[in-house]
Order: structure tokens, then C-alpha cells, then sequence
């Protein structure tokens, strides 16, 4: 099969009250951002567990991004600081497994930081773009 | 009612007639749907006051991107239709919506209310004023409030911290404080403004977090005032872990450096050396002052202004002002930071229902209900509706492709675009296709949830489906508007956001929400000041009360006040409160009283009353714990070893009997911060600078020449209290400052006379003094709170106060539901603030206490108890305490009245055992495998391959 062109497909988990909100403003601002990124709404980043963020990877995620509140304004007091703690391990993780460092990105953008939204998704992005695809992505499924 | 204007108010205290005259804001608030279009088209720029005018807005505007309403307005003064005589109308012509409405008049209305609220706020102080300052003529002279918004990632510099003149990345930079504060000269406000230094302190670490390089930062001030909750550490860490300096010194003179944008600070030292030192940037501390218009607005409505413009109130009601069925909160009150606003504006609406408790509920419609279909049994049949928000989203998404996408996608049986979904007709059309078509589930590709998502859940409840049974696709916000110049991938995203919104709509089941009965009573543990206002407040809006208090007599730490600060008596309030308490029919008072044990939960508490002997279970929907400080007994300074050497409310009683040691006294002394600001208690007590003040002032009445000093680090008079320091060092009160480093030295003779040695800071050498009467400021502390934070599972600080939910933001809650803080149990605090915060929790207390009953159920977790293994990995891990383990089955259990939804727990949880209703597992796993299914399509064409 031919080669397709490298489309990088990005996850966003952000939660409800900070980093969506974030991204609404950006829209609202008229922020320009590829549109390489998809978004998963959750309450809270604390409502993502590290299965989840192994899925977009197993599936052939590029990248997986996860917004939450700034430490201090969680809407539920305390559920980033329970992201910081799991994704902080996965990170360490992946690494450990031998899988790329920096697809997994974690960042706190709250409901007034739409330039910072903006600016967030077109770094990440070329990040992952320079990284280029995802080597579970390339990988055949096992049959 | 925004833009619009107090102009006039008729009648008494529980109605009022009010005037109001409303500008036009010549858009239609019901069409506009926020879009933005206008400001997009509008020609005009004009300063935008909202950045401090750093930035430019269009005369078409959104004040600000959180704005309340969030509706955009057009600014006649600038708009060119208006200053050119009909033409332009830029706005008029792209509106979508039709919104745009010139000739839109301004109105006046009568509104009839029975009790009003003042909280008009303060201005920042305009530092022109200062000619010695150049703020007006150097471009890198600013103020706090324009580097707050140089700093915001939304500010006119995207959050890049750069000076106005060059756009350099400055990397020193100064902050001066008082600048419009603790000034007569300049500017007549003689108070200080209590926010600044802890603003200062908070800018220099924001800086140095923003800068690239090592960014010098040095604060010039006069006193450090803390005085706030964990403020002092916060001080300490920007000094010792940032290495802020702080510099003590009024700077004299800023000065152009010619040459170049930078700025020259001269300054005397603290050993009076005159010293130059260049900046890059200044930044002044302005203080808060009342605007004009608001003294305006007072007079207008009769309410009195204390001497610094501020409204007059009294500390025993620090919330009404002159005039009945007035009240005020926040920094028209008096200069003020953040939580003390909160608790204020709480305290209003407390005082406010007060009054008009009978009239609860009499205007208030009820919704109607509908009944739900029941869908359970139903194969999905969903229905999209894909919105082109007039041009919004059409422009750039191809919204028909959209549509005929969603109509291959499984378990969609039907698909529609509208113009505008939001619109009232087509709100309607869903309701019809519904019925119509059998749907049972629905999906909106439009805009936002945040802002439409209970819009449309309504409009389904409407037509029989239960609310959850919906999903929108963000194809607008997060969608047309940021992929502008690519509608080809805009269009793309738009179709995988609609695959996976039908995707997980489809595995939602509907969900429950239930009602818990409330217990309409409320709980208040300390019968102090503080627990009396708060069982009053809730006594007074009609709900019972238990007053459980340790003592044999009501009162608390009141009883051995004399005066507050600005010289009012305290124990005739003392004693009307108790009165008032005893005499209150629906306050039961609980003496030598303690609570053993504490069931169930918000709206439904039973807590056991240990009383002289009785044990008594009284069921409550709230409580409030005010449980009040301690005084510190110090071990230093000969404290009870000799009979000269009292503390603070030793001195108020040895004043209030008119002791000889007192009355007789040819000199005194004060020791501030005995026990505060140390390592081992890292905090200010915050009264005691005030309390020693207003002491000194009493002993210069008994005797002018009574030789009188004060001994401190910082005085914190903050706030209007500055004004009785001031009026000390006029009275020839001697202020001496010291380190804590080098601490005074108390001794004692044979016969017990006093000598105390201090350095002097600004000769450097030891002076002593023999005060005949020596007074030591101590700490306030609390103590035996541990168990009742239990009881309650509500957290301590390492200080060992009472832990709120949020320090800034919710002031008097904890993050479980239904409990409550006020008074010192929370922080030191004089009593002027106590009562407030008592009445504020009483007004949070009765926000529950009103409720017929606790809406419980909806977005909440359930554990599966056929999975749960019993690990209790996510009783730890949920901030609001609502799950519990039980230990007969070895199972997690949560509390849908206690869950807040956020999901933690479930993504704790190692078996995936919990779910978050509408954001189960298995839905999200479905939305990552939904967004990457044509990549899964080419992997397994590819491995096929």
C-alpha cells in the first residue's frame, strides 16, 4: 500500500471548567489552531485514568493531550492534583516501556487563557508533527 | 440589567421603590447569541479600559471574555453610526441574528425590592497625583493593576511580560508600596488599603516565574502587612525560597535615566543613607479609594460616609449601613482583599433575608414538570441536528456533509440542519422530530455545552426524554471558529466530533435524579460572638437552632473585651446578643455542652449533645462551626512571673477595673507578634497590632503624659484601622521597631521593676526602658479542634484553623457539604469580621436550610458492588468525603447527596468497578475509539495487506 501522507491525530481530554472553557474562549477570540487535535470533555482531568490515555495510544493516537485547571482552582479542590500524580507516572512510565517521550502532554489552561489554549495546541502539535507517526500506529495489528 | 443606574429609591425597609435608568446598549440581549461578529466587523478601535488601556477594543465590545451577561454591547460615545450620523451600521449588516438595534432608547424602571445591597466597589488610586512619581510621564511607571494585566495570558500582551515603552522583557523591577495609601499629602487617604503588599508580593512571584532570566525583584514598603491567612509564609517564601527583596523605605523620587527607557528610584535607606538605584521597570502599589459616582449613589440613597469615604457602619453590623434595609458588602465597606469580600456579600444577603424571611419563596415559579418516557427497553434512535449558526459555522464547515455523514453513522435515524438550533422554532422542530420520528436520544453539532447545553436538555425534557439522553458536538467554538482558513479539515473534525457524541450518546442509559428530605434546623457549635450571630442568623430566618457552647455562660472571648478598634463598647453588645440568643424562641441553648458523635450528611446530620450530664440527638440540615481561638500563654518575657508583665486582655481588664498598676503607670510598654510570625506559628494573628494601638491610646487618656511604646516588627494596622495609629503617633505613642533576630530583652529587679532592652532600628543601639506596666500582644491560637474536625471530616491547616474550602473563593464552607466556619476557629480576626463571617455562614447554612429538598442523582459515580474488591482505593482520593467503606460487606459505598460528579474515584478505581454517569469507562473509551476509527481502518488495511 502506498504511503499516505502523515496525518497527526491528536487526543485532547480537557476538563469541563478550565481547559474547555479555555478552548471555547480561544473560539470565541477567533484564535487560529490546527485541527489536528479531537476532544474528549470530562468533568475533571481527574476523571481520566491512565487506561484511557493507553487506549489512544494503543488505537494509534500521535499524541495525547489532557487540560485541566491551574493547581489551586480545581473545580473539585483537589482532582488535578490526582492528574498530576497519574500522568506524571505514565509518563515515566512510557519511557520506561520504551515508547517516545512528550506524546503525552499535560497542561493547566483555565477559562480565561485562550491565547494560552491556542497557543498550547499549535505547539503540541508541531511537536508531534516533528516527531512524526506513532510507532503503535505503524505497527500492524497482531493477528 | 447591565448598563444601568441607581437614581433614585422611595419607601422603608421591606419595600423599597427603586429607580433605575438603564442605558441602551443598542443590542438585542434575547437575539444575540454572542458570536462576535459585530466587534469582528466594527471599524472603530478605542482604548479598552478592561486591560488598563493597553490593549484596543472595537466600539462594538464584550467588556471582557467572562463578562456577565456574556452579551455584546455597542459604546455609543465611540461608535461612528452615532458620532457620524447614521452611517457605518457595520454591525447592523453582519449580525446573524438581527440582534444589532439603533434605535434601542435607554429606560427607566421602578423596581420594587426589599432590601438593597450595595457592592459599588472601589477605583484604583490614579498615582498622577504623585508629581515626584512621573507615572505620568515615564512610560515604565505603572501601576499593580496595569502589570496584572501585562501578566494574564488574556491580557494585551498574550501573557508575555514585557514594559510598555520598548516591549522589552524586563529583567529588574521595582514595586512601591502606599501609593495612594497611608498618605495624607498626596491624596487625603490617610488609611491603609490592606491588599497591596500581599498584591505586590503576589506580582513579583508571578514576574519571576514569567521571566526567562533571573528576574530582580525588590518591594519598597513601610510596613509589611500579612496579615491574611497563610500570607505570612506566602512573604516568607517570596524572601527566603525566591529571593524577593524587600526594602523599608517610602521612595522619595522616580526619575527618567536619560538614555534610555529605564528608571531612576532615589530612596533613604533605613539608616537614613540616600540612595539611587535604576530599574527597568516601577511598578506603584496604588491603593483603593471610592469612586466619585458611588459617593454619588450614597447620597442618592441616604446612606452615610464614614471620614474616608467609605459607608459608615458599625463593627457590631459591619454589613447595614445608615440606612434600614441598606446594606453593604465588599470595599465600599471598607478597603478589603478577596475572602473578606465573600464573607461580606454572603453576610448581606444573610442580613437581607433576615428581614424579608417571611417573603421567602413568594415570588419564586415553580417549573412545570413533564413525564419521562420510558426509553430503557428502546434500541438507540438518535437524532442529529446540525446547526450553521447563520454564518458562523456554515462559512466554514460544510454542514450538509455533516448532516449526510451523521445519517451513515449506527443507531442515527434521523438528521436535520437548522439555521440557528438555539433559535425558539427550532427548539420547537426538535421537539416535533422527536415525537415524529421516535427518537429516543439527540445530539446538537453546534456550539458549546458550557453555554447551550441545558437549553437543549430542557427542550428534550419537554418532549419526554430524560435530560441525559443528549450529547452536543462543539463544531462552532472548537470547530469553524479556530480552523478558519481550513473548512476541509474543520469540516473533518466536525464529522468525528458528531461520530463520537452519537457514539457515546448511545450507550447513555437515562439517569435518575432523586429527592432527599431536609432537615430544616440548623446546628452551631461556640457559643461566642461569633456562634450567637450565626445561630441568630438562622434563628431570624425561621429555621431552629442548637447552640452548643463548652462554657457555663455565653459570650466567649467578647467577655473580656473592652472597646474595637474605632472605640465602640463591646459588652453591651455582649450582653443585647445573649439577650437576644436566650430570649430567641427558636434557639435552644446548650451549656457545659459538647458534641460526641456526628451522623448522616448534608440536609440530614443527627449529632449527639452531651450537656451537664443529658445526651441529646438533634437532627440538623447544616451546621456551623465557630468554636473561637485561644491566647497563646507565653513562656518568655516573665510572664506570670511577674505581676507586671499582662497580656492583651489582661490589659483590658486591668483598664476595665481601673487597676493601680495601670491607672497609676508612668510609662508602658507593648511587645507585639509573642508567639506570632515565628517559625513555630508562621502566621500573623492579625488583631494585635490594633488591639495594642487602641490600648496605647487608652492609657494616653488616663494619662497624657504617661511615657508609652510600642514594640513591633510591622504594624499592621490594616485597612481603616491605620487611622488610630495614626492618631497614636500623634498623641506621642513611641513606635520602636525590631528584629526578630534580636528580640527585647525583659529583666527584672529585686522589686520586681521592669527593665526592657530593645535596639533601636534607627540608632542602632540598645535602649532601655522601664515600663511600670508591660503588655504583651500574644498569638491566638485554637485548641481541642481536632475532634470535632473529625466528627465532621473537615480538614486543619498545619496552624491548626479550621481548613475552608477554598481560601479566596468560599470563605466559610468546607468542601463537605452542609458544614460551615466563621469566626477565629477559621483565622484570627477582630470582631467586626467575625460577626460577618458568622453571618455569612448563616447565609450559606440557610442556602440548604431553604431547600424543600436535596436534589440528589444525576452525573454522580456508583460503585458495582458485584466488582468492588473492597481495596478503598477511592474512599482516600474523593475531596467531599462522599464515599464510605462498609465494613460488614467490604464494599465501597457513594453518597449521590455528597458527590459532586467529578469522577476521580472512578478512574481510581483498579477494576473499573465505578462509574461516572455520563462519563462511564466504556463511553469514554468509545470517544477515543470513535475519534481514531479511520486510523483503526487503515491499521487493519494495512495488516491485512
Amino acid at each position: 500500500m502506498a504511503e499516505k501522507e502523515y496525518e497527526a491525530k491528536i487526543i485532547g481530554f480537557f476538563c469541563n471548567w478550565c481547559t474547555y472553557a479555555g478552548a471555547d474562549l480561544a473560539g470565541v477570540s477567533r484564535l487560529q489552531y490546527p485541527a489536528n487535535i479531537r476532544v474528549i470533555r470530562v468533568m475533571c482531568s481527574g476523571t481520566v485514568s491512565p487506561h484511557h490515555v493507553l487506549r489512544a495510544f494503543q488505537k494509534g493516537a500521535d499524541g495525547v493531550l489532557i487540560g485541566g485547571c491551574h493547581i489551586g482552582d480545581c473545580h473539585y479542590l483537589k482532582g488535578n492534583y490526582m492528574t498530576i500524580k497519574r500522568m506524571t507516572f505514565l509518563q515515566d512510565l512510557l519511557k520506561f516501556t520504551g515508547f517516545e517521550d512528550g506524546r503525552l502532554h499535560l497542561e493547566w489552561i483555565s477559562a480565561a487563557e485562550g491565547p494560552k489554549f491556542a497557543q498550547v495546541i499549535r505547539e503540541f502539535t508541531e511537536k508531534i508533527k516533528k516527531m512524526g507517526p506513532s510507532r503503535l500506529k505503524i505497527a500492524p495489528k497482531a493477528a | 440589567m447591565a448598563p444601568a443606574q441607581v437614581v433614585g429609591i422611595s419607601g422603608e425597609p421591606g419595600n423599597f421603590s427603586v429607580k433605575v435608568h438603564q442605558a441602551a446598549r443598542y443590542i438585542d440581549m434575547e437575539k444575540c447569541i454572542s458570536c462576535g461578529l459585530c466587534a469582528e466587523k466594527c471599524p472603530k478601535k478605542v482604548s479598552d479600559e478592561y486591560n488598563m488601556g493597553l490593549a484596543k477594543r472595537k466600539s462594538a465590545y464584550l467588556s471582557y471574555p467572562q463578562a456577565v451577561p456574556p452579551k455584546y454591547a455597542i459604546d455609543k460615545d465611540s461608535c461612528i453610526y452615532f458620532k457620524k450620523g447614521g452611517k457605518c451600521k457595520a454591525c447592523e449588516k453582519f449580525c446573524p441574528t438581527g440582534a444589532v438595534d439603533f434605535d434601542q432608547k435607554d429606560v427607566d424602571r421602578d423596581i420594587n425590592v426589599g432590601a438593597v445591597i450595595l457592592a459599588a466597589g472601589f477605583q484604583p488610586y490614579d498615582p498622577s497625583r504623585y508629581g515626584a512619581y512621573n507615572y505620568t510621564k515615564l512610560a515604565n511607571v505603572i501601576t499593580g493593576m496595569e502589570f496584572e494585566r501585562i501578566l494574564a495570558a488574556a491580557g494585551p500582551f498574550s501573557g508575555h511580560m514585557v514594559r510598555p515603552s520598548d516591549h522589552k522583557e524586563p529583567t529588574k523591577i521595582a514595586w512601591l508600596q502606599c501609593v495612594g495609601s497611608r498618605d495624607v499629602n498626596h491624596c487625603d487617604h490617610s488609611y491603609c488599603s490592606a491588599v497591596c503588599c500581599m498584591y505586590a508580593i503576589k506580582e513579583a512571584i508571578i514576574a519571576k516565574e514569567h521571566s526567562k532570566v533571573p528576574l530582580d525583584a525588590a518591594i519598597f514598603f513601610m510596613d509589611m502587612r500579612t496579615h491574611g491567612k497563610e500570607f505570612e509564609k506566602y512573604y516568607w517564601r517570596a524572601r527566603d525560597e525566591q529571593g524577593v527583596r524587600f526594602i523599608r523605605s517610602r521612595v522619595h523620587t522616580i526619575d527618567a535615566v536619560p538614555g534610555s527607557d529605564d528608571v531612576n528610584i532615589r530612596y533613604l535607606d533605613e539608616h537614613g543613607n540616600l540612595k539611587d538605584e535604576i530599574f527597568e521597570l516601577v511598578i506603584l502599589s496604588v491603593g483603593m479609594e471610592v469612586a466619585p459616582e458611588v459617593m454619588a449613589l450614597a447620597q442618592t440613597l441616604g446612606v452615610a460616609l464614614n471620614s474616608d469615604q467609605f459607608a459608615e457602619t458599625s463593627s457590631f453590623t459591619p454589613v447595614s449601613t445608615s440606612r434600614p434595609g441598606v446594606f453593604v458588602c465588599g470595599a465600599f465597606q471598607g478597603p478589603k482583599d478577596i475572602p473578606q469580600s465573600v464573607m461580606e456579600a454572603s453576610a448581606a444577603a444573610s442580613a437581607a433575608s433576615e428581614m424579608l424571611s417571611e417573603a421567602r419563596y413568594s415570588l419564586a415559579k415553580k417549573k412545570p414538570k413533564f413525564a419521562e418516557r420510558d426509553v430503557a427497553a428502546e434500541e438507540p434512535r438518535v437524532g442529529v441536528f446540525v446547526c450553521s449558526c447563520g454564518v458562523n459555522i456554515a462559512s466554514v464547515v460544510d454542514v450538509e456533509a455533516v448532516r449526510d455523514y451523521a445519517l451513515t453513522l449506527p443507531n442515527v435515524a434521523f438528521v436535520e440542519n437548522s439555521l440557528f438550533a438555539c433559535s425558539q422554532d427550532t427548539q420547537g422542530l426538535i421537539k416535533e422530530r422527536i415525537k415524529e420520528h421516535n427518537l429516543n436520544r439527540v445530539v446538537v453539532a453546534s456550539c458549546t455545552p458550557r453555554t447551550h447545553e441545558p437549553t437543549f436538555q430542557e427542550t428534550i425534557t419537554e418532549a419526554g426524554l430524560n435530560k441525559y439522553l443528549f450529547q452536543m458536538a462543539n463544531i462552532r467554538d472548537q470547530g469553524s471558529w479556530v480552523h478558519q482558513n481550513e473548512p476541509e479539515a474543520a469540516t473533518h473534525r466536525a464529522k468525528d466530533q458528531v461520530r463520537m457524541a452519537v457514539a457515546t450518546v448511545a450507550l447513555q442509559p437515562p439517569l435518575q435524579e432523586f429527592d432527599l428530605p431536609v432537615t430544616k434546623a440548623g446546628l452551631v457549635i461556640g457559643g461566642g460572638v461569633a456562634g450567637m450571630e450565626a445561630a441568630l442568623g438562622l434563628a431570624n430566618q425561621g429555621y431552629d437552632v442548637a447552640l452548643v457552647e463548652k462554657k457555663d455562660f455565653l459570650g466567649g472571648h467578647a467577655r473580656k473585651l473592652n472597646h474595637t478598634w474605632n472605640g465602640e463598647a463591646v459588652q453591651p453588645y455582649v450582653d443585647d446578643l445573649v439577650a437576644r440568643v436566650t430570649s430567641h424562641p427558636k434557639v435552644q441553648v446548650y451549656l457545659n455542652a459538647d458534641i460526641t458523635n456526628v451522623t448522616g450528611f448534608v440536609g440530614n446530620f443527627v449529632s449527639t449533645i452531651v450537656s451537664e450530664g443529658r445526651e441529646t440527638e438533634v437532627p440538623h440540615g447544616a451546621a456551623i462551626i465557630a468554636i473561637g481561638g485561644h491566647s497563646y500563654k507565653p513562656k518568655e518575657y516573665l510572664y506570670k512571673e511577674n505581676p507586671r508583665v499582662l497580656l492583651s486582655l489582661e490589659m483590658d481588664q486591668a483598664l476595665r477595673e481601673k487597676n493601680p498598676l495601670v491607672t497609676g503607670a508612668n510609662s508602658a510598654v507593648f511587645i507585639q507578634c509573642v508567639g506570632s510570625r515565628e517559625p513555630e506559628r508562621p502566621y500573623c494573628s492579625r488583631v494585635c497590632c490594633t488591639h495594642s494601638v487602641e490600648n496605647a491610646l487608652r492609657l494616653k487618656e488616663i494619662n497624657p503624659d504617661m511615657d508609652v511604646y510600642v514594640l513591633y516588627r510591622d504594624l499592621r494596622t490594616y485597612g481603616l484601622r491605620e487611622n488610630i495609629y495614626k492618631e497614636a503617633r500623634e498623641k506621642g505613642v513611641i513606635f520602636i521597631r525590631y528584629e526578630l533576630e534580636n528580640k527585647p530583652k525583659v529583666t527584672q529587679a529585686a522589686d520586681g521593676s521592669l527593665t526592657v532592652t530593645v535596639i533601636d532600628h534607627i540608632l542602632g543601639i540598645p535602649v532601655h526602658l522601664n515600663p511600670d506596666v508591660l503588655t504583651l500582644a500574644s498569638a491566638i491560637i485554637v485548641k481541642e479542634q481536632e475532634k470535632l474536625a473529625q466528627l465532621f471530616k473537615v480538614p486543619l491547616t498545619n496552624d491548626g484553623f479550621f481548613l475552608e474550602a477554598h481560601m479566596k473563593l468560599r470563605p466559610v464552607d468546607f468542601a463537605t457539604d452542609g458544614v460551615f466556619v466563621a469566626g477565629l476557629a477559621h483565622y484570627p480576626k477582630p470582631m467586626d469580621e467575625a460577626i460577618a463571617q458568622a453571618k455569612a455562614a448563616a447565609a450559606r447554612a440557610a442556602l440548604v436550610l431553604a431547600l424543600d429538598v436535596i436534589r440528589a442523582g444525576g452525573v454522580v459515580a456508583h460503585v458495582d458492588p458485584e466488582t468492588c474488591s473492597g481495596c478503598q482505593a477511592c474512599v482516600g482520593v474523593c475531596p467531599f468525603g462522599a464515599i464510605s467503606f462498609k465494613e460488614d460487606e467490604k464494599l465501597a459505598e457513594v453518597n449521590q447527596a455528597l458527590c459532586k460528579g467529578c469522577g476521580t474515584c472512578a478512574a481510581n478505581c483498579p477494576s473499573e468497578c465505578i462509574t461516572l454517569f455520563g462519563f462511564s469507562h466504556k463511553q469514554l473509551y468509545t470517544q477515543v475509539d470513535e475519534a481514531l476509527a479511520e486510523l483503526e481502518a487503515e491499521m487493519e488495511e494495512a495488516a491485512g495487506a
